[in-house]
């Protein structure tokens, strides 16, 4: 047990602020994190679906949860079920044999359904484009609100584009793209 | 690189992997597998490819790991009856392998209770169409659903399924688990993947011999730098052409930091799945940082795309190797204090040992590879076995557990870092000065290259065929995970359902990676 306690007391709190485009991105963190309390409850809630990525997005993706990123320290977390969610963050072109998936899991989550595409692939298919066996970017299947650019996009990316999102649903800026 | 009493003459092919392929009628096809079980080969892969435009055939290949190198086996037949002798009865990995390449493809195995379930064609397309066929896309494509897979039904007094996926619960790629149970024993488990596939190995014929790297080193993200060294490797043999010394090692040096990356990311994944949150913390924290270095020196933080034919694409200077040598260092001294609280845990010891055992008989039957057979005694590892340059040079000390267990797949991922933190510091020491990278020439239509890599999963391998101006005209990229899926099923058998998640995660095989 001692080893344990001096090494989390050596390690410290090494928590960054979270990324912006400038000086005042703590202040706007604190609005969006206002806002999320104000529009969605007490917590912003992710269910992630991989609809056909290579898995880098997912290395990104659990790197948000480590403890520079410390999103949950944002009252944002990732849920098991989409029927928990606002948010559903999807990576990948997506597969034809993941397209039904991606469908119910959408369908099952409720309002505001909030979509962030992730990465190239998700925006308009990347690499693997459009084929036999996809579908090409994450908007030909369901509605998308933001979409993150990046092969990978680094965490910070994703956090903002997540950001962007819910502040998007709480000033209902339009832009929601998709089928 | 001969299989051991096969009396058909062999070809070699050029390049840094010692490889070479016979092409062989269907009775010989099957005495090369066996004569490699016999004489302790290993089976690598099983793809098929179409030769149509040149005289209405099909072939399928066999690749097999040798005592010298790689040995891959050609059966060319008929289209208008596409049938080959299987070779699951022999090597049991080859299953899945086979069910790809007749939905691909449309070669049939001939054989003995041959498993004639689709296994990627879950619905995206029609049965008696094949995607890998040049005439493939005339008719529209159907509604995509989930053809109705026929899991085995395990009978009897208690039994009841768990169905999980295809969407899991997590942050992971997606596929499908049936677990056959009484109470909270696994009976079985069987799993559907093929969820993610993309049409990769379809979609790499419209790329140009030097452009396919991008491609190839998204196969499986996570092992992005040893597929893009496999491809690189497989390309230099096609266009006939060496990449720098320079470039060798700062390929050796990526493989090495996508090794140690993967390994912190998993320990830390491996000690929060036995409820020690604190260790998915300490070992985030280290990846975190470690893909930081990667970003500053390589520009990329998975240094995705820095590999390519011909060299490498980018060349850190002097200062920036120093950062990365003693990082290595530092990571290295946090990493063994972390090992001694592991260690130390007995609540997570009690979780780890005797969890997920694949004996290593049961693993060389089964042809468990990589990583997860050197845990089960499988000492295998290119880097050692065939060393292409710089590893010649380094002199690799394979890491070998007995014990098959959860315990011995972390134990081997400590060891691994703690060699790769050696190779790296060997690396920047010897790091050679001069270019990174050469001109390409052209590529000749019809040459045949291959690159086979250690990644940190297990061996990669690439076989490349150029086509007519500047084309790929097949290339197979081929993951360990293949081997490694169905071991799994066997690793469960009688643990206890909540054991899953852990078992699963000590081997962290890739969904993308097998599904193409």
């Amino acid at each position: 047990m001692i080893p344990i306690l001096l090494k989390i007391m050596r390690t410290g709190v090494v928590s960054e602020a979270p990324p912006g485009p400038n000086e005042d991105w703590r202040a706007r963190a604190a609005t969006i994190q206002d806002r999320i309390l104000r529009i969605l409850g007490r917590a912003l809630v992710i269910r992630q679906v991989d609809a056909g990525s290579c898995n880098g997005c997912e290395l990104e993706l659990n790197a948000l949860n480590n403890p520079y990123y410390n999103l949950e320290g944002m009252g944002i977390k990732f849920a098991a079920s989409p029927r928990h969610a606002d948010m559903l963050l999807v990576t990948g072109p997506v597969s034809r044999n993941m397209e039904q998936a991606l469908r119910i899991a959408y369908e099952a989550m409720p309002d505001p359904k909030l979509v962030v595409a992730v990465g190239d692939c998700g925006r308009d298919g990347g690499i693997f484009g459009r084929s036999y066996a996809t579908c090409g970017g994450v908007a030909n299947v369901i509605p998308v609100d933001v979409v993150v650019p990046g092969c990978p996009p680094p965490p910070a990316a994703v956090l903002q584009a997540i950001l962007t999102a819910v502040a998007g649903a709480v000033d209902e800026t339009p832009g929601r793209i998709g089928p | 690189m001969r299989i051991p009493g096969m009396p058909q003459a062999t070809e070699a092919l050029p390049g840094a992997v010692p490889a070479s392929i016979a092409r062989v009628n269907a009775a010989a096809w099957s005495e090369a597998a066996v004569l490699a079980r016999r004489s302790g080969c290993r089976l690598v892969a099983v793809w098929g490819a179409e030769r149509r435009d040149r005289d209405a055939m099909l072939s399928i290949f066999a690749a097999y790991a040798t005592e010298q190198g790689l040995c891959m086996v050609e059966l060319p037949v008929a289209a208008a009856n596409p049938v080959y002798p299987d070779l699951s009865g022999v090597f049991p990995a080859a299953n899945r392998m086979q069910r790809a390449a007749r939905d691909l493809l449309g070669l049939v195995p001939e054989g003995v209770d041959v498993d004639s379930r689709p296994w990627l064609r879950h619905g995206a397309w029609r049965d008696g169409e094949f995607p890998m066929r040049r005439d493939f896309g005339r008719t529209t494509p159907p509604e995509s659903t989930p053809d109705d897979y026929a899991f085995v039904r395990v009978e009897g007094d208690g039994v009841h399924e768990i169905a999980v996926g295809p969407i899991h619960a997590g942050i992971i790629e997606p596929g499908h688990f049936r677990f056959s149970v009484v109470g909270e024993k696994v009976l079985r488990l069987e799993a559907h993947l093929g969820y993610v596939h993309k049409g990769i190995e379809r979609r790499f014929e419209d790329f140009a011999v030097g452009d396919g790297y991008r491609l190839a080193g998204r196969v499986s993200g996570d092992s992005t730098v040893a597929y893009a060294w496999a491809y690189a490797q497989a390309a230099e043999a096609v266009l006939v052409v060496r990449p720098p010394p320079r470039a060798l090692w700062l390929r050796a040096l990526m493989l090495e930091r996508e090794r140690v990356a993967n390994h912190l990311g998993d320990l830390g994944a491996l000690g929060n799945d036995g409820g020690f949150g604190f260790a998915l913390a300490q070992f985030m924290r280290l990846k975190e940082d470690w893909l930081r270095v990667n970003e500053a020196a390589f520009g990329h933080r998975f240094m995705m795309d820095r590999v390519v034919p011909g060299g490498v694409e980018v060349d850190p200077g002097p200062a920036r190797l120093e950062e990365l040598a003693r990082q290595a260092h530092e990571v290295l001294r946090e990493v063994n204090t972390l090992r001694g609280i592991f260690d130390e845990h007995s609540g997570l010891q009690d979780r780890f040992l005797t969890a997920g055992r694949v004996s290593p008989s049961l693993a060389h039957e089964l042809g468990l590879t990589g990583l997860a057979g050197r845990a089960s005694g499988q000492a295998h590892d290119l880097r050692a076995d065939h060393p292409a340059p710089p590893y010649d040079a380094l002199k690799v000390r394979k890491v070998v557990h007995q014990a098959g267990d959860v315990a011995a797949r972390v134990n081997a991922r400590f060891d691994e870092i703690g060699e790769s933190m050696r190779l790296l510091t060997a690396i920047v020491e010897g790091m050679p000065a001069g270019d990174v990278r050469v001109a390409l020439p052209r590529a000749r239509d019809g040459a045949l290259g291959v690159g086979w890599i250690e990644g940190w999963r297990g061996p990669v391998l690439v076989v490349l065929e150029a086509g007519a101006g500047e084309r790929i005209r097949r290339c197979h990229a081929h993951d360990p995970s293949w081997h490694n899926w169905p071991v799994l099923e066997h690793a469960v058998i009688g643990n206890i359902v909540p054991d899953f998640p852990l078992i699963n995660k000590s081997f962290n095989l890739s969904y993308s990676g097998v599904d193409g």
